[in-house]
C-alpha cells in the first residue's frame, strides 16, 4: 500500500467564493491510474460489492473487487463509508436545449412542423447552460437532450456533462428519432375554444388517416434507406435511414393502451423495435409488451395518477409491476433543470416496491441498454467508462443524497455550481457556516 | 309517448271567444262561452283527493264546479268519461318556453382584448351579468310549436326564466294556450332569478366562480345602500330593490352550489328555492338542512358504452355510481322530507321526460309525491295556486284526461285542456278494430280476413281454406272512419287487390266499399267481424327488485359509505418527532383521545384505547400546505382586476376532490387554498383540514384569523400571458408599487369615513358609507385581523412592498415562493415575516433565475421562520421529501427540516396552539410512517385528523377490491341495460384540471365542479 494520497478538491466553497459559473471547467483528461478505496460499490447490475475498490485508468475501469488492495503509486480517493455508483443517465429531456422556459428566446427544444427527423438535438446542446452543473452535482453525468414536439420530433444524441461544447459532448450521436404517437383517445370536449367534439366516427376517421399517412411516409423512407444513391437527396428521409439499419432507436411518445399496441405493431412492421417514452398504460398490457420485447422509459414516478379511480400510488407502483412483467425498464425525469431529481425518481420506485439495487438499474444499466450504450457505461465493470459517482449516503434519496465526487471517463469533475456559489456569497453576508 | 297508439297530433284549437277585451276585432264577433261537462270520470282533484265517477264542469276558461251528483244545466257539451281519469294539468316550474333561445355563453380567454365594465347602453349596473331588469313578460312570445311539444307531455302552464346571468330579473309564469300573450300570462312576476354563471355579459369579471358569488354580495349590499342615496341612479339597482319581495330563484349546478346559494342567502335574509342539478342525493341531510324548497331535474345519465374494457376505463367509478344513483334522487327529496318541484329543464330531450318520471318512480318516487311536485308545489313556489295547481272551483279549466292513472304504464295522455281549450294528444274512443272478419268481395269470394296488432298499428292476414286455399299477409291502414288494404293472393285472381271502404256499422264491425282487382275491373266488398279479437296473456314478470350500491362521501372513488370515527388510539414504541423541546424521542408512546393528544411518554397504559404496535416506527405531526390549490371549485384566480379582496376561496372550497384523499396518503392533514396570483391583491384564502368525505364548511379549520393572497412579479404584469394583454394595470413593477399605495389609500379613506359616521351621535341627516368589500378586506389587513401571504421571487419586489407596508402602516405576516429570500433575509428578520418557499425549484420563468435550493437554509439560519410549501397537487403528496432536500443542501438538521413542513408553516398561519407539534393537548393530526419522514423510502400508514384515522394503508387496498368489484357490477348492470334497449353514451376522456398559481379559468361556467 501506498503512502501518498491524491488529493481530490472536487468541491471547495473556500476557493469559490469568488467564482462565477464562468469559471467551472471542464475538467483535463486522466492522466494517472486512480483507486476508488473503501466504499460500497453499487455495480448497477444488480450487485453490490462492500467494502470494495475500483480502480480506472485512461478514462477506463480496469479493476472492480472487494477488498482494498491497490497496486503502488496510484492515486487513491478514499470512500471508506461511502456509496459508489456509476453515473446516471437521464434519457428523454431538455436539458442544455432549454434554460428559462418562459423565455421563448432560450428554448431550443422544439422545432416548428410536424415532420422533423433532421433536426438534431446535439447542435443546440449549450454546454455553457448555468443549469447542467446542478444536475451533475446530483450524480447525474449523462444526458440525452431531446427534441419535442410535432409527429416526429427530431434526433437525439447522449452528451456527457462536462464539456466545453457540443463537440466534447458527444456520447453517442444522433443515436435516436422520436415520435409523438397520434392518440385515438379524445378529450370530452374541446373545452379551449368553445371547439366542437368530434363524433366517434370522425375521429376515428382522423385516426385512421393519420396512420395511413405515416403509413406511406414509412414506405417512401424506407425505400429511400434502401437505395445507395437515391436522385434526389430528401434530409428527412435521410435522417431516418438509421432507423431501417438498426443504427438509430425509434423514441415513441406514447400513453393510451390501444395506441401502444398500435405504434409497436406499426414500428414492427418496419423492422424497427421501438422503446416507448412515456406509456402510462403499460401496466395494463405487459403481456402484450414482454411477447413484443419493448423496453421503456418511464414518466417519472413522482406524478399523480391518470384517473381518480387509480391506486393512489399507482406511478409510484409502475415501476415495480413492469419490472415484475420481466420489461426492460428505465425512468425518466420530466423537463431540463428538474433532471437533478432524476436520483430520486428511482428512489421512489425503491420505496413502493422495487429493490434499491434494481431501482439503481432503472437510471445506469437499463437506461443504458435501451440506449444502447451499455458497450460504454452503466455499470461499474471492468472495459467500461469511468464515469463514477461518489455519495456520502445513500444517492437515491434526497435525504441522504450527496455527491462529493464525480469522474466521466476518469475526469475528476469540478461539482461546483452557480447555486452553491450564490449560497457561498449570501452565507457570507449573514455570517452563516454553508455546509 | 308511444307511437304505436293512434296518434292524431294535428293541432285541433277551439278558439272560444275573444275575451281581449282591449282589441278590436275585424269583422263579427265570435264569443264563446266554452261550456263542457266531464262526466263519469275519476277526478283527481289533488294528490291527496279523488273523485270517483265525478263530473268537471268548465266555463269561460274556468272551473265552474267538480264533484258528484252534479246536475249538469242546459247548454253544455257533455263529454262522457267513463273509465278513464282526469288530472290537473302539470306546471314545470323552469322553463325558457316563450323566450329566444338562448344566446353563447361569452367567455374570455387570453387572445382577447380584456372589458373592464358594462358595454350595455343605458344607466344600468357596472357589471354586465348583474341584469335584474330583463323580465320575461315584457319579451314573452307564444311558441305554438314548443307549446304543443309540452302538452303532449301532460303540461298546461310553464313558469319561464331567462337563463342569463347572475341577477336574471323576473320570470313568468303562463300557461301553454295559443291565442295571446296577454290570454296566458298568469303572473308576470313569478320570481326574481339568480344563478353564479354571467352567461352572456361581457365583462370579464367574474372569471371564477368566487368572483361571481362576490359580484352577488356586492350587489346586495350596493342596493341596500342604492335606497338611501342621491349620487346616481342605476336601472338595475333599482330593479333588484323592487323584486326582493317575489320570490327567489337560484339556478345552481350541483349541491356543493346549493349550499354556496343559500350561504349568500343567510348572509342577506333570503331563503331561495333552489333550481339544482340533480345530484342532491349525494348529500340530502345538507339539502335539508339549507330549509329551502327544490326544482330539480330528471336529466339522469345515460348508460355509458363499456363493452370495450380499454374504453370503459375513461369512465370514472363516480360516474358509474352516479348512473346508477341519479334515478333514487327524487325519491331521496321525498324521503327526507325536502318540498321539490320536478322540472323538465336539462332533459336531452322532451321525450325522455315520461320514461325518467316512471324511472325515478321505480326508484321510489311516490306518485303521490310525483303528482304534487308537477302541480300543487310549483303552483304555491309561483304564486299560482289560486290559478292552477288543482282541480276546484274558480281556478282555470287546465287539466288533463287520461286513460288510465297518470304514472301508470302505458296510460295514454289522451286530451290536455288549457284555460278550457281543448288539445288532443291522442284521440279517445277510438275503435279497436281487431278481431276476425268474414269478408266478401263480390266476383272473388269469401275470405277470412284477420287484423291483428295493436291499434293504431294494425296488421293484416288474410286465409283462404279449402282447394285453393291461401294464406297472405296484407296492408291495412285506417284515417278515422274510412280504412283502405291491398294484398296479393297469388291464385283465383292473382295480382293486387286494393280495397277502400268505411265503417259502416259498429256493432258488430262491419265495413263496405269498393274493390280494384288487378285486371283493372271494379267491384264491392264488405267485411264483418265474427270473432274479436284475444289478447294473448300477457304474463306479467315480476319486477326485479333493484339492487343499489351505496351513496359514498365524497362522490368520487375513495368515498366512505360511512364517515370514519373519531378513535381512542396508543401508539406504542415509536420514534415520536415532538417538534416540541423534547425533540425526537426513541421507543415513546402517544395516546390520542377525544381528537387531541391526550398523553405522550413511555408504557402508557393503554385503558381502553385501540394499541398500535408503532416499533420501528415514526409518528409526526401532520404536514400543513402552506400554499395550496386543490380542492378548489371552478376558477383559483379573478385575475380581471388588479385588486380583488373581495372574492373569497372560503366560497367555493371543494371536498370532491380526489387531491385530497392522495395528500392524506401524503401525510397532509392541513392545507392553506390560496387564491391565484394574477393580480397584486388577490383574494381570501382558506385553511381546510383534510376532513375526506365532510362538507366545505365542516373542512374549514376552526377558530383561523384570515388572510389574504398578494402577488408580485411576472404573473401579476401579465409577463407571459401573450400580446394581448397589455392594457390592464399594471404591466411594469413600478406599476405593481402604485397599485398596492392606492389601494391602501383608498381603504384608508373608507375606514376614517366609517368611523367618523360610526362614532356621530346624531346620526339623522348622515347616510352610511357604501359598503365595499374589497376595502373591507384592505381594512381588516391595516387592522391586522387579516394577514397576508404574498407570492413573490426577486428581491427588488420584496423590498418594494416591504416598503409599502411600513409607509402604509400594514404588516405582511408570509412571503411565499420568495425564491430569492435568502437575499432579503435580514429585512424579513427585522419585521418578523415569514418565508414560505420551493425546496428546489427554478429556471421556469425569469424571476426565478437566482433561485437555490439553499434558500430555505440561509433564511432559516438567518433567522426567518421557514416553511416548505407544494402550489402544487403532486408534490404536497411528499412534502416531507421536499423537506429532506433541505437536510441535502445546506445540511440543515432532520428536526428543523421536518419543522420546515409542520410547525413552521402552523406559526406562519397562527394555528400553533392547534397543530404543528405533538404535544398533550393539540389536536390529534397525526401520521405514522414506515421510515424516517423525511426520506424517500418513508411511506404514510396511517394519517390522522382530529383523532380520526381518514388515511389507512391497508384500509386502502381494501378499498381498491371494493372498487373494483362495485366498477364489476355497474358494468354489467350497464351492458344489460344497453342490451335492453337504453340509450347509452361514449365514454368521454377528460384530464382531470389541476391548479396552480397561474391557473386561470378558460370558462368556470363550463365546469361540473
Amino acid at each position: 500500500m501506498r503512502k501518498f494520497i491524491y488529493q481530490f478538491i472536487a468541491l471547495s466553497f473556500a476557493t469559490t467564493a469568488t467564482f462565477a459559473q464562468a469559471t467551472i471547467s471542464p475538467a483535463k483528461p486522466q492522466s494517472g491510474t486512480i483507486a476508488i478505496v473503501g466504499g460500497t460499490i453499487h455495480v448497477g447490475n444488480g450487485q453490490v460489492i462492500q467494502n470494495g475498490t475500483v480502480i480506472f485508468s485512461k478514462g477506463k475501469i480496469i479493476s472492480v473487487k472487494e477488498g482494498n488492495a491497490v497496486p503502488q503509486d496510484i492515486a487513491i480517493v478514499h470512500a471508506e463509508g461511502k456509496q459508489i455508483y456509476p453515473g446516471f443517465i437521464a434519457p428523454n429531456n431538455a436539458l442544455g436545449l432549454v434554460e428559462v422556459q418562459s423565455v421563448r428566446a432560450t428554448r431550443d427544444a422544439q422545432e416548428t412542423g410536424t415532420i422533423n427527423p433532421h433536426v438534431r438535438s446535439l447542435i443546440a446542446y449549450n454546454t455553457e447552460s448555468r443549469i447542467i452543473p446542478t444536475v451533475r452535482s446530483n450524480g447525474t453525468l449523462l444526458s440525452q437532450p431531446t427534441p419535442e414536439g410535432g409527429l416526429v420530433s427530431g434526433t437525439s444524441s447522449i452528451v456527457q456533462l462536462d464539456a466545453w461544447n457540443w463537440e466534447d459532448a458527444a456520447y453517442k450521436k444522433d443515436m435516436a428519432v422520436h415520435f409523438n404517437w397520434p392518440t385515438s383517445k379524445q378529450p370530452a370536449e374541446g373545452r379551449r375554444f368553445g371547439g366542437a367534439t368530434l363524433t366517434e366516427e370522425q375521429q376515428k376517421e382522423r385516426y385512421q388517416k393519420q396512420l395511413t399517412e405515416l403509413n406511406n411516409y414509412f414506405a417512401e423512407a424506407k425505400a429511400y434507406a434502401s437505395t445507395e444513391k437515391p436522385n434526389t437527396f430528401n434530409a428527412r428521409f435521410d435522417a431516418m435511414k438509421g432507423l431501417f439499419n438498426g443504427t438509430k432507436k425509434a423514441m415513441v411518445n406514447v400513453n393510451n393502451q390501444k395506441d401502444i399496441i398500435v405504434a409497436v405493431k406499426f414500428f414492427e412492421s418496419f423492422g424497427i423495435t421501438p422503446v416507448l417514452v412515456g406509456a402510462e398504460d403499460a401496466v395494463e398490457i405487459t403481456g402484450f409488451l414482454k411477447d413484443h420485447n419493448v423496453p421503456i422509459i418511464m414518466y417519472e414516478s413522482q406524478s399523480l395518477p391518470a384517473n381518480d379511480d387509480d391506486d393512489v400510488y399507482l406511478p409510484y407502483k409502475n415501476a415495480k409491476i413492469l419490472h415484475d412483467a420481466g420489461l426492460l425498464i428505465a425512468m425518466s425525469a420530466d423537463g431540463y433543470w428538474q433532471q437533478r431529481n432524476l436520483p430520486f425518481m428511482a428512489g421512489v420506485s425503491a420505496a413502493y416496491g422495487l429493490t434499491k439495487e434494481e431501482a439503481l438499474a432503472t437510471i445506469t444499466s437499463n437506461t443504458a441498454k435501451i440506449l444502447g450504450i451499455d458497450n460504454m457505461t452503466g455499470t461499474l465493470e471492468v472495459g467500461k467508462d469511468a464515469n463514477i459517482i461518489i455519495s456520502e449516503g445513500d444517492a437515491l434519496d434526497m435525504m441522504t443524497n450527496n455527491i462529493t465526487t464525480a469522474f466521466i471517463q476518469g475526469r475528476s469533475i469540478d461539482l461546483n455550481n452557480v447555486q452553491k456559489q450564490l449560497y457561498k456569497k449570501y452565507a457570507e453576508k449573514y455570517g452563516i457556516k454553508a455546509d | 309517448m308511444k307511437k304505436t297508439l293512434l296518434l292524431i297530433f294535428t293541432l285541433f284549437t277551439f278558439f272560444i271567444a275573444n275575451a281581449q277585451e282591449t282589441y278590436p276585432v275585424n269583422g263579427s264577433f265570435d264569443i264563446r262561452s266554452g261550456q263542457f261537462a266531464f262526466t263519469n270520470a275519476n277526478i283527481v282533484v289533488s294528490a291527496n283527493q279523488m273523485i270517483k265517477a265525478g263530473t268537471l264542469i268548465i266555463k269561460d276558461k274556468k272551473i265552474e264546479s267538480v264533484g258528484t251528483g252534479i246536475a249538469i244545466p242546459k247548454g253544455y257539451v257533455v263529454i262522457d268519461l267513463k273509465g278513464k281519469y282526469i288530472y290537473p294539468s302539470l306546471i314545470d316550474a323552469f322553463s325558457s318556453y316563450g323566450l329566444p333561445d338562448a344566446p353563447r355563453q361569452s367567455f374570455s380567454f387570453r387572445g382577447s382584448q380584456p372589458v373592464f365594465t358594462s358595454t350595455k347602453d343605458g344607466a344600468y349596473a357596472w357589471n354586465e351579468a348583474i341584469r335584474p331588469e330583463m323580465k320575461v313578460n315584457t319579451i314573452f312570445n307564444i311558441d305554438a310549436k314548443k307549446s304543443e311539444e309540452l302538452k303532449k307531455n301532460g303540461f298546461g302552464t310553464v313558469n319561464s326564466i331567462i337563463k342569463d346571468g347572475i341577477a336574471r330579473g323576473t320570470s313568468s309564469a303562463v300557461t301553454l294556450g295559443t291565442e295571446s300573450a296577454n290570454e296566458v300570462m298568469i303572473n308576470p312576476s313569478t320570481a326574481a332569478n339568480y344563478s353564479f354563471n354571467k352567461g352572456t355579459a361581457k365583462t370579464d369579471y367574474p372569471q371564477s366562480l368566487m368572483g361571481a358569488i362576490a359580484l352577488l354580495r356586492q350587489t346586495y349590499l350596493d342596493a341596500s345602500w342604492y335606497k338611501n342615496q342621491n349620487k346616481e341612479y342605476n336601472i338595475s339597482l333599482d330593479e333588484f330593490n323592487k323584486q326582493q319581495s317575489l320570490p327567489q330563484i337560484f339556478e345552481v349546478s350541483n349541491w356543493e352550489d346549493v349550499l354556496r346559494a343559500d350561504k349568500v342567502g343567510d348572509e342577506f335574509g333570503k331563503q331561495y328555492i333552489f333550481k339544482s342539478g340533480g345530484d342532491e342525493y349525494q348529500r340530502i341531510a345538507a339539502m335539508k338542512g339549507t330549509g329551502g324548497k327544490f326544482i330539480i331535474p330528471l336529466n339522469f345519465p345515460k348508460a355509458y358504452d363499456v363493452e370495450d374494457p380499454a374504453d370503459a376505463k375513461s369512465v370514472t367509478y363516480a360516474q358509474m355510481k352516479n348512473w346508477e344513483l341519479a334515478p333514487t334522487n327524487p325519491a331521496a327529496l321525498e324521503k327526507a322530507g325536502i318540498e321539490f318541484a320536478i322540472t323538465t329543464a336539462d332533459l336531452e330531450s322532451s321525450k325522455d321526460f315520461w320514461t325518467n318520471l316512471r324511472t325515478a318512480i321505480d326508484n321510489g318516487l311516490s306518485e303521490q309525491q310525483a303528482l304534487k311536485s308537477l302541480t300543487e308545489i310549483p303552483a304555491k313556489m309561483l304564486g299560482i295556486d289560486a290559478e292552477v295547481g288543482t282541480l276546484s272551483k274558480g281556478k282555470d279549466a287546465n287539466f288533463l284526461i287520461t286513460s288510465d292513472s297518470l304514472f301508470k304504464k302505458g296510460n295514454i295522455i289522451f286530451e290536455n285542456w288549457v284555460q278550457g281549450s281543448r288539445f288532443i294528444v291522442s284521440q279517445m274512443n277510438v275503435k279497436d278494430l281487431r278481431g276476425d272478419y268474414s269478408l266478401i268481395i263480390a266476383g272473388v269470394g269469401n275470405l277470412t280476413m284477420k287484423v291483428g296488432g295493436s291499434v293504431g298499428a294494425y296488421d293484416l292476414n288474410l286465409e283462404r281454406t279449402g282447394t285453393d286455399s291461401v294464406k297472405v299477409k296484407g296492408t291495412l291502414s285506417r284515417n278515422g272512419d274510412l280504412v283502405s288494404m291491398f294484398f296479393d293472393l297469388k291464385k283465383n285472381p292473382k295480382g293486387d287487390i286494393r280495397l277502400t271502404g268505411y265503417l259502416d256499422k259498429s256493432e258488430p264491425i262491419t265495413f263496405k266499399g269498393e274493390a280494384a282487382l288487378a285486371d283493372g275491373s271494379n267491384t264491392n266488398w264488405s267485411a264483418s267481424l265474427v270473432a274479436p279479437f284475444k289478447e294473448k296473456a300477457k304474463k306479467e314478470e315480476p319486477k326485479a327488485k333493484i339492487v343499489l350500491g351505496s351513496v359514498i362521501y365524497p362522490f368520487v372513488a375513495y368515498g366512505y359509505t360511512e364517515a370514519p370515527k373519531q378513535e381512542t388510539v396508543l401508539f406504542k414504541n415509536a420514534t415520536v418527532w415532538t417538534n416540541e423541546k423534547d425533540g425526537i424521542l426513541q421507543n415513546t408512546d402517544v395516546l390520542i383521545e377525544n381528537g387531541k393528544i391526550k398523553a405522550i411518554g413511555k408504557n402508557l397504559a393503554a385503558g381502553s384505547a385501540k394499541v398500535i404496535d408503532a416499533t420501528g416506527k415514526h409518528l409526526t405531526p401532520g404536514i400543513i400546505d402552506e400554499h395550496s390549490h386543490i380542492a378548489i371549485s371552478r376558477g383559483v384566480n379573478e385575475g380581471t382586476q388588479a385588486v380583488t379582496a373581495e372574492v373569497r376561496i372560503g366560497d367555493v372550497v371543494d371536498g370532491e376532490d380526489i387531491n385530497i384523499y392522495r395528500q392524506l396518503a401524503g401525510g397532509v392533514t392541513t392545507s392553506h387554498l390560496l387564491h391565484g396570483s394574477a393580480n397584486p391583491i388577490g383574494g381570501q384564502t382558506q385553511l381546510v383540514k383534510l376532513r375526506w368525505g365532510q362538507t366545505p364548511e365542516q373542512m374549514k379549520f376552526a377558530g383561523w384569523e384570515g388572510f389574504i393572497k398578494f402577488a408580485l412579479g411576472e404573473n401579476v404584469k401579465q409577463s407571459n400571458w401573450g400580446d394581448f394583454n397589455t392594457i390592464r394595470f399594471p404591466q411594469t413593477r413600478m406599476g405593481v408599487e402604485q397599485v398596492y399605495v392606492d389601494a391602501f389609500t383608498r381603504a384608508k379613506e373608507y375606514k376614517a369615513q366609517w368611523e367618523t359616521y360610526n362614532s356621530a351621535k346624531n346620526k339623522s341627516g348622515l347616510t352610511a358609507p357604501r359598503k365595499d368589500l374589497e376595502l373591507d378586506a384592505l381594512v381588516e389587513i391595516l387592522n391586522d385581523t387579516r394577514h397576508i401571504t404574498c407570492h413573490s421571487y426577486v428581491q427588488s419586489e420584496i423590498n418594494m412592498l416591504i416598503h409599502v407596508a411600513d409607509s402604509m402602516g400594514f404588516k405582511i405576516n408570509t412571503f411565499t415562493h420568495i425564491l430569492e429570500g435568502y437575499k432579503v433575509a435580514d429585512k424579513m428578520v427585522a419585521r418578523g415575516i415569514a418565508g414560505s418557499t420551493f425546496a428546489d425549484w427554478w429556471a421556469y420563468k425569469m424571476e426565478v433565475w437566482d433561485a437555490i435550493p439553499y434558500n430555505g437554509k440561509i433564511m432559516h439560519d438567518a433567522g426567518v421562520l421557514v416553511a416548505f410549501n407544494s402550489d402544487d397537487a403532486e408534490m404536497a403528496r411528499r412534502l416531507n421529501q421536499e423537506a429532506g432536500k433541505a437536510v441535502k443542501y445546506g445540511n440543515v438538521s432532520k428536526e428543523e427540516a421536518f419543522k420546515f413542513v409542520t410547525l413552521n408553516p402552523a406559526k406562519m398561519l397562527h394555528i400553533d396552539n392547534k397543530v404543528g407539534s405533538l404535544k398533550v393537548g393539540k389536536d390529534a393530526d397525526l401520521v405514522l410512517w414506515s421510515d424516517e419522514p423525511l426520506s424517500v423510502y418513508a411511506r404514510a400508514e396511517e394519517t390522522y385528523v382530529d383523532g380520526i384515522k381518514y388515511w389507512d394503508i391497508d384500509k386502502d387496498a381494501d378499498q381498491q377490491k371494493t372498487i373494483k368489484s362495485e366498477e364489476a357490477r355497474l358494468i354489467q348492470k350497464m351492458l344489460d341495460s344497453k342490451n335492453g334497449g337504453s340509450k347509452t353514451q361514449r365514454p368521454s376522456f377528460t384530464k382531470p384540471s389541476l391548479n396552480t398559481c397561474d391557473t386561470i379559468e378558460e370558462n368556470y361556467q363550463t365546469q361540473t365542479n
